[in-house]
This record gives C-alpha cells, structure tokens and sequence, in this order.
C-alpha cells in the first residue's frame, strides 16, 4: 500500500505545509474579505430598502390621515355653510312672506274700505231712487202730486221703520 | 495487498492510483521534498480555491451570478457552521476552518477526475492536519481557560463513582480524535477509489456483461461525490466541535 511507504512522507508533509499555508492565505486574505465585503454590502443594501419602505410607509400613514383630516375638514364646513344657507334662506321667506302678507293686509282693508264707500254711496242713492219710485207711484196711482223733499223724508222714514 | 503480490499486474491493481510518483525531484537538508502527483494535486486546489473566489468575486453584483453563488454558498454554509457551534468568540478561527473545508473538499473532488490523484487518501497527510488541529485546540483549551480545562474530562457535579470510569473514558476518547478524524477522512477515500477501481475493472473483463459493472461505476461516482463533499464538512464540523470545546468547555 503506498499510503504506508514512510519515503514519501516528508515530501507530502512539506507540500501540504506549502500549500496549506498558502491557502490559508488565500483564503483569509483574499476569498473571506471578499465574499465578506459583498454580503456586507448586500446586507446594507437590504437594510437601506428597508428603512426607505419603512419611511416611505409611515409618510403615507401621514398624508392619508392629513387626508383625512381635510376632508373630515371640509365636511364640517360644508355642514356649517349648508346650515347657514338654509337658515338664511328660511328668514328671507319670512321676511317676505311677512312684507307680502302686510301688502296683502292692506289691499284687503283698502278694498273693504272701498266697498264700504260704494255701498254707502249706493245706500244714499237708493234713498233718492226709492223717493223718486214713490213719487212716481204716487203721480201715477193716486194721481197726488208729491214734492219730492216730501217723498224722500217719507222712504227714509219708512226705511228707518223697516230697519 | 494481494495485488501487489501479482508483480506485473499491480501496476493496474486498485492500489495504483494511490502512487505518489515524483515529477520534480527535490533535497533539502537530506529530506525528499520531491514535487510529487500529490504536491501537484495540492496546487491545483489551492489554484482552484484561488480561481474559484476570484471569478466569484470579480463582478460583485447585488443579485449574484451562479458562480458567485457558489462563493457565497460556501461562505455562509462555513461561516454559519463555525457561529452555531462555537459562536462569536469562534469567529476568528473561520479562516482556518474555512481553509481546512476548501482544502479537503477540493482534494476529495479533484481525486475523482479520471487519472488524477486524490491526496486525501494519503493518512500522512490526514494525519498532519488532525494532529495541527489537535495540538491547536489543546493550546488554545489551555491558553482560554488555563488548567480548568481539565475540567473537560469530568464534568462538573459527576458523583466520584461514576468520575472513576468516566474520567478514563473521557481521557482516551480526547486523544483517540486525531486518530478518528484522520482516519476517517483516509478509509472512505481509500474504500471509494479501490471500489470505483475494482469495478472499473470489471468492465473490461466481462465483455458484453461488462454494462453491469460500467453502470454501476457511474452509481458509485454518485455516491463518491456526495462523499467527497460529506468528508470535507465532517472534517470541518469535528473540527469546529473539538474548537467548542477548548473556547468555551462543557
């Protein structure tokens, strides 16, 4: 077996010390702070996202309860000005429901107080009609000539009688 | 070896490809330090370690090529390995382990190349790194915890009967590590290049037949990959378990 043949030993033993020293070096010197200094880098790389996702995150937690701030905002102020609208509105028709009913109220009184002048005028007429259909009567019935001053005192009377 | 006893027909036995063949002859101070099949084999994997991380390494993009990966891969894979067992204080050590991981590893894939030589198989050289990582851990056991490392060997609170047979125990498992871990490493090379060879030469001799044994070549190279990569992390995670134990104790 020549795994037992000690004449190669110190060859093997001094090749395996060259080589191995040399490869450690390689190793720690070269392939470790490599390989270390891109997986570091990634690592960062990585954290760096993160972090910005992160902050990225929380600014849009910000802006949409700014969001919502403003439009809870806006909804209050559309409800006040709605209410001041309507209330607005609402006194404006009572103002002029009020105005429209004193002009009302006016022109019924104007127009009773004319009727009432029609009615006494047609009143105070009636009287001299009535005179005059008595008179007539009286000319044509009894063949009496009535002054007229005694026939309307005579309607009046008699319409005083009836009244 | 029976066929070393063959004469002629060794030179095609299954223990052939574990001849170190000299390429450069080579004294020093009346040591052979001949440049070797396994020197060139140790080169290569430093040369393959070399290459490997230097192309995984040379774009550096964010979302890493499959080279890269690779890289990357077998750093975390080693990195995570030496955190879980000895922690952050195991840390500095990660060079070394990750150079003992990248060594095997490429010694044990490199030997499955057809015509190429697995210098993993040798126990002189298993033995060279088991005996280093055992002289290591027993200095930095010391060095960490001075002669409390003792302690090791019996455990706090053990009741003296028990410490009788357990101190003994604990003792001889201790030394018997760089034994098992060279040894370990050694026989499954060994078995799988002396199967793979025994089969491989079935192939010939069978004739038509010859398909069995080819196909179950190709299964056994399976299974020797897996082995090859199995190998070199069990190398690396006894390692940084007898590390635990000198850095922090029981």
């Amino acid at each position: 077996m020549p795994q037992f043949d000690p004449s190669t030993f110190s060859s093997q033993l001094f090749w395996l010390l060259i080589c191995f020293v040399v490869l450690y070096w390689v190793v720690s010197k070269f392939a470790i702070p490599r390989i270390g200094d891109i997986l570091e880098q990634r690592q960062r790389v990585v954290q760096d996202d993160l972090d910005r996702a992160e902050s990225l995150k929380s600014e849009a937690e910000q802006a949409l309860a700014d969001y919502e701030a403003a439009m809870a905002d806006a909804r209050e102020q559309a409800r006040t000005l709605m209410n001041k609208v309507t209330s607005d509105a609402k006194a404006a028709a009572e103002a002029r429901n009020k105005e429209i009913g004193a002009e009302l109220t006016s022109q019924i009184s104007d127009a009773e107080q004319r009727i009432a002048a029609a009615r006494d005028q047609a009143m105070s007429s009636l009287t001299s009609i009535a005179a005059d259909a008595a008179k007539d009567a009286a000319s044509r019935l009894a063949g009496l000539d009535v002054n007229s001053g005694d026939a309307e005192a005579a309607v009046s009377a008699a319409m005083k009688g009836n009244a | 070896m029976a066929t070393e006893e063959h004469g002629g027909e060794a030179a095609h036995g299954p223990m052939e490809q574990f001849e170190i063949i000299p390429l450069i002859d080579l004294n020093l101070g009346g040591y052979d330090i001949s440049y070797t099949n396994s020197a060139l084999f140790m080169t290569l994997a430093v040369i393959c370690t070399f290459s490997l991380f230097w192309a995984a390494t040379r774009k550096r993009t964010m979302v890493p090529s499959r080279i890269q990966s690779i890289g990357e891969l077998m750093f975390e894979f080693v990195a995570g390995m030496v955190k879980e067992n000895v922690g952050k204080e195991g840390m500095k050590y990660f060079p070394f382990i990750f150079t003992l991981f990248v060594f095997i590893l490429f010694g044990n894939v490199l030997g499955l190349l057809p015509y190429s030589f697995t210098f993993t198989s040798h126990i002189v050289v298993n033995a060279a790194l088991a005996v280093f990582i055992f002289v290591a851990v027993t200095i930095i056991g010391f060095a960490t915890h001075g002669l409390h490392y003792f302690r090791l060997f019996c455990p706090a609170g053990t009741p003296l009967p028990v410490a009788i047979v357990l101190v003994p125990i604990e003792i001889m498992s201790y030394f018997i590590r760089p034994v098992s871990l060279s040894l370990r490493l050694f026989a499954n090379m060994l078995a799988g290049h002396v199967l793979l060879k025994v089969l491989a030469g079935f192939v010939i001799s069978l004739g038509v037949f010859g398909i069995v044994p080819f196909l179950a070549v190709g299964a056994v190279t399976m299974l020797e990959i897996m082995v090859a990569l199995i190998q070199a992390y069990v190398f690396a995670l006894l390692s940084t378990i007898y590390l635990n134990d000198a850095v922090h104790l029981h």
